[in-house]
């Protein structure tokens, strides 16, 4: 079943977002070279630059590795279920959502005893049951999810405005630091909650991919096929809701990641969906990339890599937009 | 029925009227004193009760709301005109990209070319605002199906995304940017004297005279452009002049009251339901000017219940604009027959 190209294409994009991972721990105030790098990775080496690559600059690194990974794959799992490009986490009002109920526990001080991670799970959950039931109409088209979702992320955002107004100039800061998605100052925190997250979560969605192939056929075909089709929906967009609220939750919405990365990586592996590891790993590849750009860019500042996506993503968003050319009345 | 239906029109306007009036008092007299009706109406006519009264009427809750009534005019107005102009049920200032041109091209002028001053970055707005809405148009024309609903709201959205990714680049290089820039973002009537609505008036008036002017031919427009060319109408002109006017209308507003989203959505609509029961029908010549009173109607609702909900402090009309409009765009998307305004 496994395509040479499909195969290929991961391993190629894997090995790129392998070099990048480790590029990015030799910046910094104190450069250490690549292949001292490499060494330290392992545990090897001088004693000072083990410190610097495994305590200090690792977590950033592995933050954005996993992070990558989860939106990409995430996006692939939205995209194939709705069969629209455009139906990314990230369309539809998810990471708004957790935006949403994450600045309000920093805003509020309200967090019930949860952490960060577990609010914008909850408010990227709660987010995706409203747009879905709301787009509920005697079944639902994908256009008519995007359109739901449009609306409801404008809702999200406006209460996200209102709580980074209400704040203390310092909770806006780290609010709207946080917003537009960020890798500076990662801890292993981040990575513990995210890394158990995704423990659980890739080997559920990835093994689901055979099902989610078949319901791409249309759900009469899967049901005859012997696809559960309705559980295996629902799993599936727990699943996808979960990789990237967990995602969100330790970098923040980092922009267009789960929107354009499926897309990319089906055209490179030249496949008919968007296939969910090489999307994962492209994922992986886009962020660790965005995040050297944002850092070495301009000397002297270290931009947010949600901006560099936002930046980059935005004309592949257009681009897409160009070529969807269905006619989308939306009804 | 020739008279029943002038008699309907009669009754609207007067009720539109009476309401805007009625919410006028209520915005001047409400807020974190409370100043009784008789003394607002004295206050207004050149006999206040106290040097107090006088003093909060005047200097604070009257510019307020004459600001409301312009921007929120403004807005709808803008809406309405762009609802005609793209045919799209969708399209709002705030969702087609245009209030997120005008915000960043402000954040870039205060944060980065240190212009100061409300007629220094208003001009940034309006090539903001111009920017993003020719951009915005353009985009969602491209393609085989032409300018749909779906990919106009879209490229709204990802060219909202992409200025909005910006502008969070620019204020947090900048504590100060921040700091002014999220109370500003979250749309708000507060904190604003006279000075900056007499500096945004000839702008708006200039936008509210071209939108207006449109309207003859916004209705043959609707007939289809093959149509409406023949009756003579250029087509390019019309689209020149419309643009023009929500640049300024748009711009102007963004530049003092922040981003609005989904007023210039939700009004044109209750406005089409209005002028149908008034038996008017679908006529831009009165559908333009209903936009640009029922606006305000629903901006200083919604800052009247921001002040009164969170007293002593207050949430955002923008807020809660949005609260009530996103569930309209919403049930406006359930709807079936999308393409057709």
């Amino acid at each position: 079943m496994l395509r040479p190209r499909l195969v290929l294409t991961g391993v190629l994009v894997g090995a790129g977002a392998f070099l990048l991972f480790c590029w990015g721990l030799t910046l910094g105030d104190y450069p250490v070279p690549f292949t001292d790098v490499v060494r330290a990775l392992g545990g090897a080496g001088d004693p000072g630059t083990v410190i610097v690559v495994q305590d200090l600059r690792l977590p950033r690194a592995l933050t954005g590795l996993l992070v990558g990974i989860a939106f990409g794959v995430s996006g692939a799992v939205f995209q194939t279920m709705t069969r629209n490009a455009l139906a990314s986490p990230d369309m539809i009002g998810l990471t708004e959502g957790a935006g949403t109920a994450v600045v309000a526990a920093v805003v509020l001080g309200w967090t019930g005893g949860l952490g960060l991670s577990t609010l914008g799970l909850l408010g990227a959950l709660a987010t995706a049951l409203l747009v879905y039931a709301l787009a509920w109409k005697g079944g639902t088209t994908g256009y008519r999810i995007i359109l739901v979702g449009i609306g409801v992320s404008w809702i999200c955002t406006s209460a996200t405005d209102f709580l980074v107004a209400r704040g203390s100039r310092f909770q806006a800061e780290e609010a709207v630091g946080w917003l537009v998605g960020n890798l500076n100052g990662r801890t292993w925190d981040q990575v513990d909650t995210l890394a158990l997250a995704m423990a659980v979560l890739l080997p559920v969605t990835l093994g689901m991919g055979r099902w989610m192939r078949t319901l791409q056929l249309g759900d009469d075909v899967a049901a005859g096929l012997g696809t559960p089709v309705q559980p295996v929906r629902l799993a599936l967009l727990l699943a996808g809701v979960g990789l990237v609220a967990f995602g969100t939750a330790a970098a923040g919405p980092v922009a267009f990641v789960a929107l354009a990365c499926p897309q990319i990586a089906q055209r490179l592996a030249g496949t008919a969906s968007p296939p969910p590891i090489v999307s994962g790993l492209t994922g992986a590849l886009v962020v660790l990339g965005s995040d050297l750009l944002a850092r070495e860019a301009i000397p002297g500042t270290e931009l947010p890599v949600g901006i560099v996506t936002g930046a980059l993503g935005a004309p592949v968003l257009l681009w897409l937009l160009i070529r969807a050319n269905r006619a989308g009345s939306g009804g | 029925m020739a008279s029943g239906r002038r008699l309907r029109t009669a009754v609207l306007v007067t009720l539109v009227a009476a309401l805007l009036i009625a919410l006028s008092l209520l915005s001047v007299a409400l807020g974190a004193l409370n100043v009784p009706l008789d003394q607002v109406v004295r206050a207004v006519l050149g006999h206040p009760p106290s040097r107090l009264v006088d003093n909060i009427v005047w200097s604070v809750r009257v510019p307020r709301t004459l600001l409301g009534l312009t921007t929120g005019a403004a807005l709808g107005l803008s809406g309405a005109l762009m609802q005609a102009l793209t045919r799209n049920p969708l399209a709002d200032p705030g969702i087609l990209g245009v209030s997120a041109g005008a915000s960043f091209a402000i954040v870039l002028a205060v944060a980065v070319f240190g212009v100061g001053s409300l007629y220094g970055y208003v001009w940034f707005a309006f090539g903001g605002a111009l920017a993003a809405s020719v951009l915005v148009f353009y985009l969602g024309r491209l393609g085989r199906s032409g300018a749909t609903p779906v990919k106009l709201a879209l490229a709204g959205v990802a060219v909202t995304s992409l200025l909005s990714s910006l502008t969070s680049a620019v204020v947090l290089t900048d504590q100060d940017a921040l700091d002014r820039y999220r109370f500003w973002s979250a749309g708000s009537l507060a904190d604003q004297g006279s000075g900056e609505l007499l500096r945004i008036a000839p702008f708006l008036a200039v936008g509210a005279v071209l939108a207006l002017s449109c309207a003859p031919a916004l209705n043959s427009m609707a007939l289809g452009d093959d149509v409406a060319a023949s009756l003579g109408r250029r087509l390019g002109l019309v689209r020149l002049q419309g643009v023009t006017a929500v640049m300024l209308l748009t711009g102007a507003s963004v530049a003092v009251i922040g981003p609005v989203v989904f007023l210039g959505l939700v009004v044109p609509h209750i406005a089409r339901v209005l002028a149908q029961y008034a038996g008017i029908g679908p006529d831009h010549r009165w559908l333009l000017p209903l936009s640009a009173a029922l606006a305000p109607v629903l901006l200083l609702s919604a800052d009247i219940l921001g002040r009164t909900l969170a007293r002593p402090t207050e949430i955002q009309a923008g807020v809660l604009v949005a609260f009530l409009g996103g569930p309209f765009f919403i049930a406006l998307v359930r709807r079936r027959k999308l393409a057709e305004v």
